[in-house]
């Protein structure tokens, strides 16, 4: 109960009016900053933080923690109008949230992102609120083993899902592996495939190859087709919004798995990204129309939204709580927490109640503030689709330059990005599949990193990966989840012959 | 005669297999000079990198023989519409090219002025409005708020910016 | 956004008239000046990066914006690499940490110290010896005793990055006790404190602000700290120890110390009017209580020197680095 005193007293200080302002800027510029391409939550919070070094550390937390939720709603709309997600965890997003837009339902889309980001957050923070202490000492059991379990579910639970020809699953998802490798190998800390090109040093960005492969690629096949863009004649008014909320409660189900794992990957930290791919994958294998995914189902928006802002949140428990980072945003927040002189670690909710219960009633409220903002937004966002192809796509092609550049500050990332650009069109058309590609991409050279990191520590034995409980039920969940389609055919088999 | 005639859809996925199986060649060599086998420190910098080499390779040299059987004689695209896609990438890839000489700005100008003029037929007014003032509030929003540089020219730097 | 512009301009209005009345320095940027952090967001390197930008911002300290850019590709090579090719270029300075030294060594890429103007130390950071609080070492003694009994190479030794200052100083205990440790590279020191609090690492050396959270919740306890006198702190952080009562780990007869630079680099062929400004400005960032509160934080050496004996001293450091890297076998091969 006292916890819950602890709470109310942090509303308190939350809803000081100077608070709210700095809680409705926060969500604005997160909005934007999310919506600009290479920009990114971690960067923006990152340029930001100087700015709040003078506010106190509770307002100056309210507003970052702000920035970092407008960054995370506004993530998904440049996925869902354009097809190019700004955040690893978006790429999730644009399975089926692009279809949508393209089928002329963005508002549907839009809404049903928000809300679910909004759920998934909720229900992070309120697990937060409710048992930190408790799910804070379960982050401490997980070494380099139980993370690459982690991440072999992760693709387990994604590959065997595409419908293409599955040589050139393999093909393209050990692109994106071999694409990962590239740079300083961070076990040996030695160089590998650069060739010598100084450009190589940083290896492939994720982004660089997302914005490429995804937004310009997209913008290609459009090109193809002529100039007409399709979804122009989309009805946008704000009634939308309370239709697809109407939709909503029928995937409740998918709601609260994907609030589950994301919690888990936020906590644990694996973070994010591997949450919304799990979450899509288990989804499109669990969902009764799951063999629509990807043509512009809602439940494939759905589930990795709520998945990844679960995790968004949660992993803001392991960072208060141990200082570990879960994501890139947190680490940057992390260091900020450290300016204002707060250490995080597990006296932080002794000493410093007020900051930590302030910081997560400000969850709540930026939450909410940031549902109501983009939601009343999302008749505007939709109509940027209205705008003619022939303006729209010069001003996308500009911005995914910028965004490129901005990763690494880096005109070599540039061309890269239309090299990407090119081989994305040609891909897609030959039927490869991109989505097992960026999710190697995306987590390949972490994969590679944990599972040398868990040999080290057993000297050479592959037995690590089944040394305790909790590894070895991952792992076997890894395995189920790889062999899903062999074991329902093996059983619908049964059950005919039984019959 | 544009209309009907093209690639074939073969031809591509030829050359897709080799291009990829190419790629994976260079992974393998990227490797073998990084180190491939079983160090004191368990596997080398080289070791996945090999592996996930020696599989593209085979995957495809996989598709590269599915695609030879396959002759249904289908399109890739007409040669209409790679003019068209044509039409977006050499000025895309001029303007990504010419970006470290003239700076971003004045390339993105250019661009965006091209593509509305020539692509979309508007007007020069509409072009001309929105060609200045994309990057004008680009330069506000990234490095004025967020103080993040963007590649500039010799224009900005006379400009003194 | 309307009050964020505002202030951003009023913000802008007070600097223009607060420089208009400082006395004129023989150069100042005329352009926003960039500040290449060669490590990630998040990592020391960073914060201390991010705090010299806030504080630059907050008491008006230049009249220029100063932005913090991170360039981590290839262990930092690619921040070293792009304030090399900006010769001539005032606006450009770099923060480095030990990757200085380790990351040519390491990697081979075309990249020396002597490629670049040194401005200033701003700091060392030190290097603590730390065991999970429920082993039962007590003192270097116990640590090391236990080391030697362990089969060899299954005592594992956390630590951030591969063949970089951890590394280094793990090699250095190697030889102090005449033990096989097993190095097991991370992403950066927080997670490194982390594993060693979930006991699934046996020792970590990392700097006091990584882990100090930790020690004050009781979770990990420290050993030794890898310098020649102890830390300058005494104020107490946990069980009524303070930083000042962890005794150097020579004194308990492991001799080994490191300390890691935390210093101010600019591009190369620098005026000495520019390397002066630099020079004059991180005096100022030195004197405001945010960046002692900060060297508090993190029981940071605060030694600064500038000129020719900054100079000589890294130079001094580059010598060492190469026999210690050189005796782990941490150089790259040419190939």
């Amino acid at each position: 109960m006292e916890e819950l005193a602890n709470l109310f007293h942090g509303f308190a200080v939350a809803l000081q009016p100077y608070n709210i302002m700095l809680m409705i800027i926060g969500i604005t510029l997160g909005v934007i900053i999310g919506v600009l391409p290479g920009l990114g939550g971690a960067n923006g919070v990152a340029i930001l933080l100087p700015l709040t070094f003078s506010m106190p550390p509770t307002s100056a937390i309210i507003m970052l923690s702000c920035i970092y939720w407008g960054a995370l709603f506004g993530g998904a709309i440049t996925s869902i109008l354009f097809n190019i997600p700004g955040e690893p965890w978006s790429v999730a997003t644009t399975f089926d949230g692009y279809p949508m837009a393209q089928q002329g339902r963005p508002g549907e889309a839009l809404t049903a992102a928000f809300t679910s980001s909004f759920v998934g957050a909720l229900f992070a923070v309120i697990m937060i609120t409710l048992v930190a202490p408790l799910v804070a000492g379960f982050a401490l059991r997980f070494g380099p083993a139980e993370k690459f379990a982690v991440y072999f579910l992760a693709f387990c639970s994604f590959v065997g899902l595409s419908k293409e020809p599955p040589f050139k699953t393999i093909a393209a998802m050990m692109m994106g592996f071999a694409l990962a490798a590239v740079g300083l190998d961070s076990i040996t800390g030695q160089l590998r495939l650069t060739f010598g090109v100084t450009e190589l040093l940083n290896g492939f960005d994720f982004l660089i190859a997302v914005i490429g492969l995804f937004g310009i690629g997209e913008i290609l096949l459009t090109m193809e087709e002529g100039l007409a863009f399709r979804g122009g004649n989309a009805t946008i008014n704000l009634r939308v919004v309370l239709q697809t909320w109407r939709e909503l409660p029928a995937y409740w189900i998918t709601s609260l798995r994907s609030c589950l794992i994301g919690c888990w990957m936020g906590v644990t930290p694996a973070g994010a990204t591997p949450a919304s791919f799990m979450s899509y994958g288990i989804a499109k294998r669990l969902a009764r129309r799951g063999n629509n995914f990807g043509k512009g189902e809602i439940e494939g928006v759905i589930a990795p939204e709520t998945a990844a802002h679960a995790a968004g949140t949660s992993a803001l428990l392991p960072m208060l709580s141990l200082g570990v980072p879960g994501s890139p945003t947190a680490a940057v927040l992390l260091g900020g927490l450290l300016i204002w002189g707060l250490q995080p670690g597990p006296m932080l909710f002794v000493e410093q109640k007020e900051f930590v219960w302030g910081l997560i009633a400000s969850m709540y409220l930026g939450n909410l503030a940031g549902l109501l903002v983009v939601l009343t937004c999302v008749p505007l966002f939709a109509a940027i689709l209205r705008v003619p192809f022939g303006i729209i796509a010069p001003l996308i092609l500009v911005l995914c330059a910028i965004g490129a550049y901005s990763v690494h500050n880096s005109t070599f990332d540039v061309m890269l990005m239309l090299v990407f650009g090119v081989l994305g069109y040609l891909l897609k058309k030959c039927n490869y599949p991109l989505a097992p590609l960026v999710l190697a991409i995306v987590l390949g050279d972490k994969a590679e990193e944990a599972f040398r990191q868990s040999l080290l520590g057993s000297q050479g034995s592959l037995g690590v990966f089944f040394s305790n409980g909790l590894v070895s039920t991952i792992m076997a969940l890894g395995l189920v989840a790889l062999f899903w389609s062999a074991i329902q055919e093996g059983y619908s088999r049964l059950r005919t012959s039984m019959a | 005669m544009t209309e009907r005639s093209g690639p074939t859809h073969k031809t591509l996925e030829i050359g897709m297999a080799l291009l990829i199986g190419m790629f994976g060649l260079v992974a393998i060599y990227g490797s073998l000079k990084a180190g491939i086998n079983w160090g004191a420190e368990g596997p080398r910098a080289g070791f996945f990198p090999f592996y996930v080499g020696a599989t593209i390779v085979g995957a495809s040299a996989i598709n590269l023989w599915r695609a030879r059987r396959d002759d249904d004689g289908r399109l890739f695209a007409t040669w209409g519409q790679l003019r068209q896609v044509m039409s977006v990438v050499v000025p895309t890839a001029i303007y990504v090219g010419s970006m470290p000489f003239i700076g971003l700005y004045v390339a993105s100008m250019v661009f965006i002025a091209w593509f509305m003029r020539w692509l979309g037929g508007y007007r020069w007014l509409t072009t001309i409005a929105v060609a200045v003032g994309m990057p004008v509030l680009t330069y506000l929003v990234f490095e004025r708020w967020f103080l993040v540089p963007l590649p500039k020219g010799p224009f900005e730097e006379w400009l003194g910016l | 956004m309307k009050p964020f512009v505002l202030n951003v301009a009023l913000a802008a209005i007070a600097v223009s008239c607060a420089s208009s009345t400082a006395s004129r320095a023989a150069w100042e940027p005329v352009r926003p000046v960039e500040f290449i952090v060669p490590a990630g967001t998040g990592g020391g390197a960073d914060q201390m990066a991010r705090t010299i930008q806030g504080i630059v911002t907050k008491h008006n300290l230049m009249r220029q914006p100063l932005v913090v850019i991170n360039k981590a590709g290839g262990a930092g090579g690619e921040g070293f690499l792009d304030v090399k090719t900006s010769s001539g270029n005032p606006h450009k300075i770099i923060i480095t940490l030990s990757n200085l030294f380790t990351t040519p060594l390491a990697t081979g890429i075309p990249f020396n110290w002597k490629d670049l103007t040194p401005v200033a130390m701003l700091a060392l950071d030190e290097f603590v010896l730390w065991v999970n609080a429920e082993k039962p070492y007590n003192s270097v003694k116990d640590y090391v005793d236990a080391a030697k009994k362990a089969p060899s190479g299954s005592f594992k030794m956390g630590g951030t990055g591969s063949k970089q200052e951890d590394q280094i100083i793990t090699v250095g205990i190697e030889k102090a006790v005449g033990a096989k440790f097993t190095y097991i590279p991370y992403k950066g020191g927080g997670e490194v404190a982390v594993q060693l609090v979930g006991n699934h690492i046996d020792s970590t050396v990392n700097n006091p602000i990584e882990a100090v959270a930790q020690w004050r919740g009781g979770k990990l306890r420290p050993l030794c700290v890898f310098d020649a006198q102890p830390m300058a702190y005494d104020e107490p952080i946990a069980d009524g120890k303070a930083w000042k009562d962890i005794p150097t780990c020579k004194s308990q007869g492991l001799a080994m110390d490191y300390l890691m630079l935390r210093g101010i680099f600019m591009s190369p062929r620098a005026t000495k009017d520019q390397v002066e400004y630099y020079v004059e400005l991180f005096k100022k960032v030195r004197a405001t209580p945010e960046w002692q509160e900060f060297m508090k934080n993190g029981a940071f050496n605060t030694t600064f020197m500038t000129g020719a004996d900054y100079a000589k001293w890294i130079e001094a450091e580059e010598k060492r680095h190469e026999g210690l890297m050189k005796e782990a076998g941490f150089l790259a091969s040419p190939n």
